[in-house]
C-alpha cells in the first residue's frame, strides 16, 4: 500500500496545488478542468434517490463498499460543482468509513472556497460532504451488524 | 432652483449613480455591476437617511399615544399610505393596506376573500408564468375548498389569450395574474384580462411586484380588484408592501389576523373590527419601513418614471443586441413588450456556472428558476441567467456583462 495516501495527505496536496494560483480566474479554470475530467456517471445511476439535496444544480452521488473501503462516483449538470465534487472524491474515495467520517476537510476552507462561494453554493458543497459522510456512516453501521445481514452492502454493480 | 437634469428628457445616470452608495463597493476586487434588480433594487441615500432619521428622531408606536413622538410617527406612517395611494392611483387611502410585501398581500386575499368566497367546484385561474407566491396560496386554498386551479398557457413568454377565453366560465371566481413576469420581463395585457374576467363575473388580483417600479400604475383605470406590490423592488426598504383592494370588497372581507390595532371594541362575547384599512393591520406594523416607503416612491416619481423607463428600455435593447451574438445563446421569452429583464440560456452550459464566474468578476445576476418552476418546465430548461436593469445601470456595465460572459464561455466550453 505504498501509494496509499491518507486523507490528510491528499488534502495537503490540493492546498499546495491551489497555492500556485494567484487569481480566482485561475482557480476556477483548474476546478472546471477537474470537472471536465471527472468521468460521467452511467445513466442508470442518475436516479432521484441518488440526488444530493440542498444543491442548486443537480448532483448525483453513488458509493460502493469493497474490502473495507468506500468508493464514490458522482456527476452534475453544472461543471464547477462537478469540479468541486471531483476534489471531494479525490480526497475521500478509497478510504475506510471511519476515516471518511472523521475527515475534517479543512482544505475546502484553506483553498478559500467557503469564503469565496456565495452562501447558497457553499451550502451545496456542505450538502455533498454531508451526503458522503452519511454513506460512510451507513456502511459502518451495516458493517457492525452480525453476518448474514450484510448482503446488501454494495449498492452499485 | 431647477437643475438642468431635472427638466431634460434624458436621465442623468451618472448623477443618479452617486445617490446609491452600494454601487461604490467592490466585489471580488472589481467594481460591483448590479444586474439583479428584479430581485431587489439598491437603495438611494435619501431612503437610507430617512430610515436613520425615523429611528433617530421620532420612533414611537402609531395610533396609540397622545405624546408628540407618537403623533409624529403616526402622521408619517399615514402620509406614506397617502403616497402609496397616489403612486398606484387608488381612489381612497382606506383601500391601501400595508403588508410585508407582495407575498403577504396575495396570501391575505387568499385567506380572507378566498376563504369566504371560494367553494367546492369553483375555479381560480392563474398563468403559466406566475411567481410561486402567486401559485402556492391558491393551491392551498383550492385544496382546502375542493376548488380547481387552472393556468393560462403561454408560448415564448406570451400569454395565449384565446386559451384564457376558453378557461373562463361562470365557475371562474378569481383570476390572479402577474403584471410583469419576473423571469422573462413580459408585460401582460392585464386590462384585457381584467375586462374578460369581469364579463365572466370573476374578480381579479394583479401581482404588481415587478411592474410597479417600471410602469405607470393606475388601479382605477386598470379596474383590478386587488393589486399587490413590494417596497423593496421600488428602491424602498424590505419588509413592507402594499395591498390595494376595492373598498366594497375589503369591507365585506373577514379580517386576516387578530390582535391589537384591528379592533374597535373587544368584549369576551364579541369583537367589532376597526374600519379600513386597520381591520387588516393587526399588531404593531413595520412603522419605520412603512414611513420610508414614501421617500422611495417620491424619489422614483421625482426622477421620472418615463425617463427611467426610456433609459431601461435602451439598456435592454442594447443588452439584447449584444447577447444574441454570443454563440449558443437563446433569449428566453419573445414578448413584444418587455421591461428591464434579459433572461437567457446558453447551450451546453448550466446557468449556475455562469452565475459563479460572473460573480467572480463582480457582476451580480440571478440564475435559476426565478421562483417560476412551472414556466421553466415549459421551456424545458433548468433555469435561465437573468440580468435585470434599474435606473442606475449603464451601457458600460452591459459591456462588462458581455465581456464576463465571453470569458466564462471560454472556460466552460
Ligand atoms: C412577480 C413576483 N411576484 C411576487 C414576488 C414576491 O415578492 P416578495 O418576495 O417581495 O413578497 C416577486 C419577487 O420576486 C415577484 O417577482
Amino acid at each position: 500500500m505504498s501509494d496509499h495516501k491518507t486523507i490528510q495527505e491528499i488534502e495537503n496536496e490540493i492546498v499546495e496545488e491551489f497555492a500556485l494560483f494567484d487569481s480566482w480566474d485561475d482557480k476556477y479554470e483548474y476546478i472546471i478542468d477537474m470537472g471536465k475530467k471527472l468521468p460521467a456517471l452511467e445513466e442508470k445511476h442518475k436516479l432521484d434517490e441518488n440526488k444530493v439535496r440542498g444543491c442548486q444544480s443537480t448532483v448525483w452521488l453513488v458509493s460502493e463498499y469493497k474490502d473495507g473501503l468506500i468508493y464514490f462516483k458522482a456527476d452534475s449538470d453544472a461543471i464547477i460543482v462537478k469540479g468541486l465534487i471531483s476534489m471531494l472524491i479525490r480526497v475521500l474515495t478509497g478510504h475506510t468509513p471511519d476515516e471518511i467520517i472523521n475527515a475534517n476537510l479543512e482544505f475546502i476552507q484553506k483553498i478559500g472556497m467557503t469564503t469565496h462561494l456565495a452562501q447558497t453554493r457553499a451550502n451545496g458543497l456542505l450538502a455533498m460532504v454531508k451526503q458522503m459522510k452519511n454513506y460512510a456512516l451507513a456502511f459502518k453501521i451495516k458493517n457492525s451488524m452480525p453476518h448474514g445481514e450484510r448482503s446488501a452492502e454494495t449498492k452499485s454493480n | 432652483m431647477i437643475q438642468s437634469n431635472t427638466i431634460s428628457k434624458e436621465l442623468d445616470v451618472y448623477a443618479i449613480r452617486k445617490q446609491f452608495p452600494a454601487l461604490n463597493r467592490q466585489v471580488k476586487g472589481q467594481p460591483l455591476v448590479y444586474f439583479d434588480n428584479a430581485a431587489t433594487t439598491q437603495k438611494p441615500q435619501v431612503v437610507i437617511d430617512a430610515l436613520v432619521d425615523y429611528y433617530t428622531n421620532y420612533n414611537a408606536n402609531v395610533h396609540r399615544g397622545i405624546h408628540t413622538l407618537a403623533e409624529e410617527a403616526t402622521a408619517a406612517f399615514e402620509a406614506s399610505r397617502d403616497a402609496a395611494r397616489q403612486f398606484i392611483n387608488a381612489a381612497s387611502r382606506e383601500e391601501v393596506i400595508f403588508t410585508r410585501g407582495t407575498t403577504e398581500g396575495i396570501n391575505l386575499v387568499a385567506y380572507t376573500w378566498g376563504r369566504k368566497n371560494i367553494k367546492a367546484g369553483d375555479e381560480i385561474i392563474i398563468t403559466e408564468m406566475e411567481h410561486h407566491s402567486n401559485i402556492v396560496p391558491w393551491q392551498l386554498l383550492c385544496e382546502e375548498k375542493g376548488a380547481l386551479l387552472k393556468m393560462i398557457p403561454q408560448q415564448d413568454g406570451v400569454l395565449l389569450l384565446d386559451e384564457y377565453k376558453k378557461l373562463l366560465s361562470s365557475k371562474t371566481k378569481l383570476v390572479s395574474v402577474v403584471h410583469v413576469s419576473n423571469a422573462l420581463g413580459t408585460v401582460n395585457p392585464v386590462e384585457e384580462i381584467i375586462k374578460l374576467a369581469h364579463q365572466a363575473g370573476a374578480k381579479v388580483l394583479i401581482d404588481g411586484a415587478q411592474s410597479t417600479v417600471h410602469l405607470d400604475i393606475d388601479v382605477q383605470a386598470m379596474d383590478c380588484d386587488f393589486f399587490a406590490f413590494s417596497s423593496h423592488k421600488v428602491y424602498g426598504p424590505t419588509g413592507i408592501g402594499v395591498l390595494y383592494g376595492k373598498r366594497e370588497l375589503l369591507e365585506a372581507m373577514p379580517p386576516f389576523q387578530g390582535g391589537g390595532e384591528m379592533i374597535k371594541e373587544v368584549t369576551l362575547e364579541k369583537t367589532t373590527y376597526a374600519d379600513l384599512p386597520y381591520k387588516f393591520e393587526a399588531g404593531t406594523p413595520n412603522i419605520g419601513d412603512a414611513v420610508v416607503l414614501k421617500t422611495a416612491l417620491e424619489y422614483v416619481s421625482k426622477t421620472g418614471k418615463e425617463k427611467i423607463r426610456k433609459h431601461e428600455t435602451e439598456l435592454l435593447n442594447y443588452a439584447t443586441e449584444q447577447l444574441v451574438q454570443l454563440p449558443g445563446l437563446r433569449i428566453i421569452g419573445a414578448a413584444a413588450t418587455k421591461v428591464s429583464v434579459a433572461s437567457f440560456f446558453i447551450d451546453k452550459v448550466h446557468p449556475q456556472d455562469i452565475g459563479i464566474l460572473l460573480d467572480n468578476r463582480g457582476i451580480a445576476v440571478r440564475t435559476g428558476h426565478h421562483c417560476a418552476q412551472p414556466l421553466m418546465h415549459c421551456f424545458g430548461i433548468p433555469g435561465t441567467i437573468r440580468a435585470s436593469f434599474a435606473m442606475y445601470n449603464t451601457k458600460e456595465e452591459v459591456d462588462q456583462l458581455i465581456l464576463g460572459l465571453q470569458k466564462a464561455l471560454k472556460l466552460l466550453l
